[in-house]
């Protein structure tokens, strides 16, 4: 805890004391429809939290980490419909099989050189494996969708994770604060600085004593694991699975833009770009729809005009400079 | 402490290295030098682990280093500086030496002091907290030394650290390996700067055209005929 506050200005704390008092009390005055707003900004918040710690930590790109949403979303969801697990149990599984995946593809990868935008391939070829395979894997219903039994909502099961919106809501909450406190810890690690020496310079890096090799791979495997979760929180609240959906790389690239809009490589970066690109998009559609104007495509509309701006004026995202601008750098 | 026996590399058929056989004595300053394009920088990578020999060994204390991954050399304790320096630019100076001193000090802030101390003895103290990207070359030059030497080596290996350093500032850098070297380091190093060389180096090695064609005390070998010859240039047969 000490170590999570030191060197953060105190308008800084203050600051983010606020937002989380704010998301906390969130629930208790918004409607259902912004309460779903608020779950998906934390859902991107997280699955970007996740990803950046391969890209934006340790500079694996992956375009393909749809695959381990639908992996850890099925294993749950599997394990509950068919045997009646609880999805903690199944959290388990879909942790040790998207850990598992990933770091199949990190050792094809790293043992044979591919590295770079070759790398980036080998992880979207993946996701579509997985995409085409599920639609002809009977055991959970292919491409005909996997759907969990949708209880009366009277009460909130955490056990099984039935319930309200609130409920996925808070439980989104912590796994996005959760994410936040582990990437600060790892970065400030040893493995943290050695992600960081390998984004930077590989060659320096190894120079340096870096076994490049178990560094690459634990950071694609932590990655996996941890956007295992997101898909198991997935399954429970949308209660349908399609393979056509949920591995589609339309979600691999949906998941990456919050990061990259906020700010590859920094804590506060995956944050701020989901409350950015979420918030605004939905935003957006609501006043379409105010308007009476029906545009479909809208949202993809505005994804790319927001990329485009943030390349152009803010290669480094959006936190960055706002941090700077709001003197809320860490001070060493 | 480091013996090289019958060194070869070719690439494609070009012969960077052929039968280069030098030692490198404990506690020693060796300088290996030659004209450009003689193969000095292939013979570090080969020693570093960079490239893999196609022929000879290497020993380094005892073991057979030859083919070993560059992580696994700097961790026998071979540390290495960079001829076209490789900063890890985004990141801070004392960062980029914190990430050199991890391999030794597994605990952060036990890394970030020794970093800073080797960061003082260079002479980039002041510079510590700006990120690596906005240093001069001469400071690049010296954060590859820093990093090297926060993995605490046995054997130091320096690429042309003293090009492009101003002569009072070379004389610092060759005060600070003499320092190091009283300290018990044994540096082998490239260098084309003949002040550095003649003042640190004990020994020197020779390379021209991938083949030593002479070692020994540097005041005898630059009157040697042969490195005479490969410095200025006399015509040779093609």
């Amino acid at each position: 805890m000490r170590q999570l506050v030191e060197g953060v200005p105190r308008r800084g704390l203050a600051l983010l004391a606020a937002l989380l008092a704010l998301l906390a009390v969130f629930p208790l005055f918004a409607s259902g429809y912004l309460l779903a707003v608020g779950f998906l900004i934390l859902y991107f918040a997280y699955v970007g939290q996740a990803w950046n710690v391969m890209m934006g930590f340790a500079g694996q790109l992956s375009l393909g980490h749809s695959l381990y949403v639908g992996l850890g979303a099925y294993a749950a969801a599997a394990l509950y419909v068919h045997f009646g697990l609880s999805p903690w149990i199944g959290l388990g599984a879909a942790i040790a099989v998207c850990a598992l995946a990933g770091a199949a593809i990190g050792f094809l990868a790293f043992r044979f050189g591919v590295a770079g935008v070759y790398f980036a391939i080998l992880t979207i070829a993946f996701a579509e494996f997985a995409r085409i395979g599920f639609d002809h894997f009977a055991w959970v219903r292919g491409s005909s969708g996997l759907f969990l039994p949708v209880a009366n909502y009277a009460e909130n099961d955490l056990w099984n994770l039935r319930g309200s919106p609130t409920m996925f809501y808070y439980l989104m909450l912590g796994l996005t604060v959760g994410a936040f406190v582990l990437c600060h810890a790892l970065l400030r690690s040893r493995m943290g600085y050695y992600w960081l020496a390998i984004r930077e310079s590989p060659e320096a890096a190894q120079a340096l004593g870096v076994n490049l090799f178990r560094y690459k791979m634990a950071a694609v495997a932590l990655s996996a694991a941890m956007t295992s979760l997101a898909g198991v929180v997935f399954a429970f609240y949308y209660n349908n699975l399609f393979p056509e959906q949920i591995f589609h790389i339309s979600r691999s690239i949906e998941l990456i833009l919050g990061p990259i809009i906020g700010g590859i490589g920094t804590l506060v970066g995956p944050i701020v770009g989901a409350f950015l690109l979420t918030g605004l998009s939905e935003g957006l559609r609501e006043l379409m729809l105010r308007l009476g104007i029906d545009l479909p495509g809208v949202k993809q509309v505005f994804y790319g005009l927001c990329l485009l701006l943030v390349v152009m004026f803010l290669p480094d995202g959006v936190w960055p400079p706002l941090a700077r601008k709001l003197g809320l750098q860490r001070k060493r | 402490m480091l013996d090289v026996e019958g060194l070869s590399k070719s690439f494609r058929g070009l012969r960077a290295v052929q039968n280069a056989s030098f030692a490198v004595p404990e506690g020693a300053i060796v300088g290996l030098i030659g004209p450009n394009g003689a193969g000095k920088t292939t013979c570090f990578n080969m020693i570093a682990g960079v490239y893999r020999p196609d022929a000879g060994e290497l020993r380094f204390a005892g073991q057979d280093i030859g083919g070993w991954r560059p992580d696994q050399v700097c961790a026998a304790g071979i540390g290495r500086t960079f001829q076209i320096v490789k900063p890890f630019a985004g990141l801070s100076l004392l960062d980029n030496v914190v990430v050199g001193a991890l391999l030794r000090d597994k605990n952060v802030s036990a890394a970030k002091k020794r970093a800073a101390e080797i960061i003082e003895r260079l002479g980039l103290g002041a510079k510590r907290d700006l990120p690596a990207s906005s240093l001069t070359l001469p400071d690049r030059k010296r954060l590859e030394v820093a990093r090297a030497l926060a993995t605490r080596p046995k054997l130091l290996l320096l690429d042309e650290v003293m090009a492009g350093l101003r002569p009072t500032e070379c004389d610092q850098m060759v005060a600070v390996f003499r320092e190091l070297n009283r300290g018990g380091l044994t540096i082998l190093l490239i260098e084309h700067v003949m002040r550095a060389v003649m003042a640190l180096a004990q020994q020197v090695v020779v390379l021209h055209h991938g083949e030593i064609i002479a070692q020994g005390a540097p005041a005898e070998v630059v009157r040697d005929p042969a490195v005479l010859e490969c410095y200025l240039g006399e015509e040779t047969e093609v």
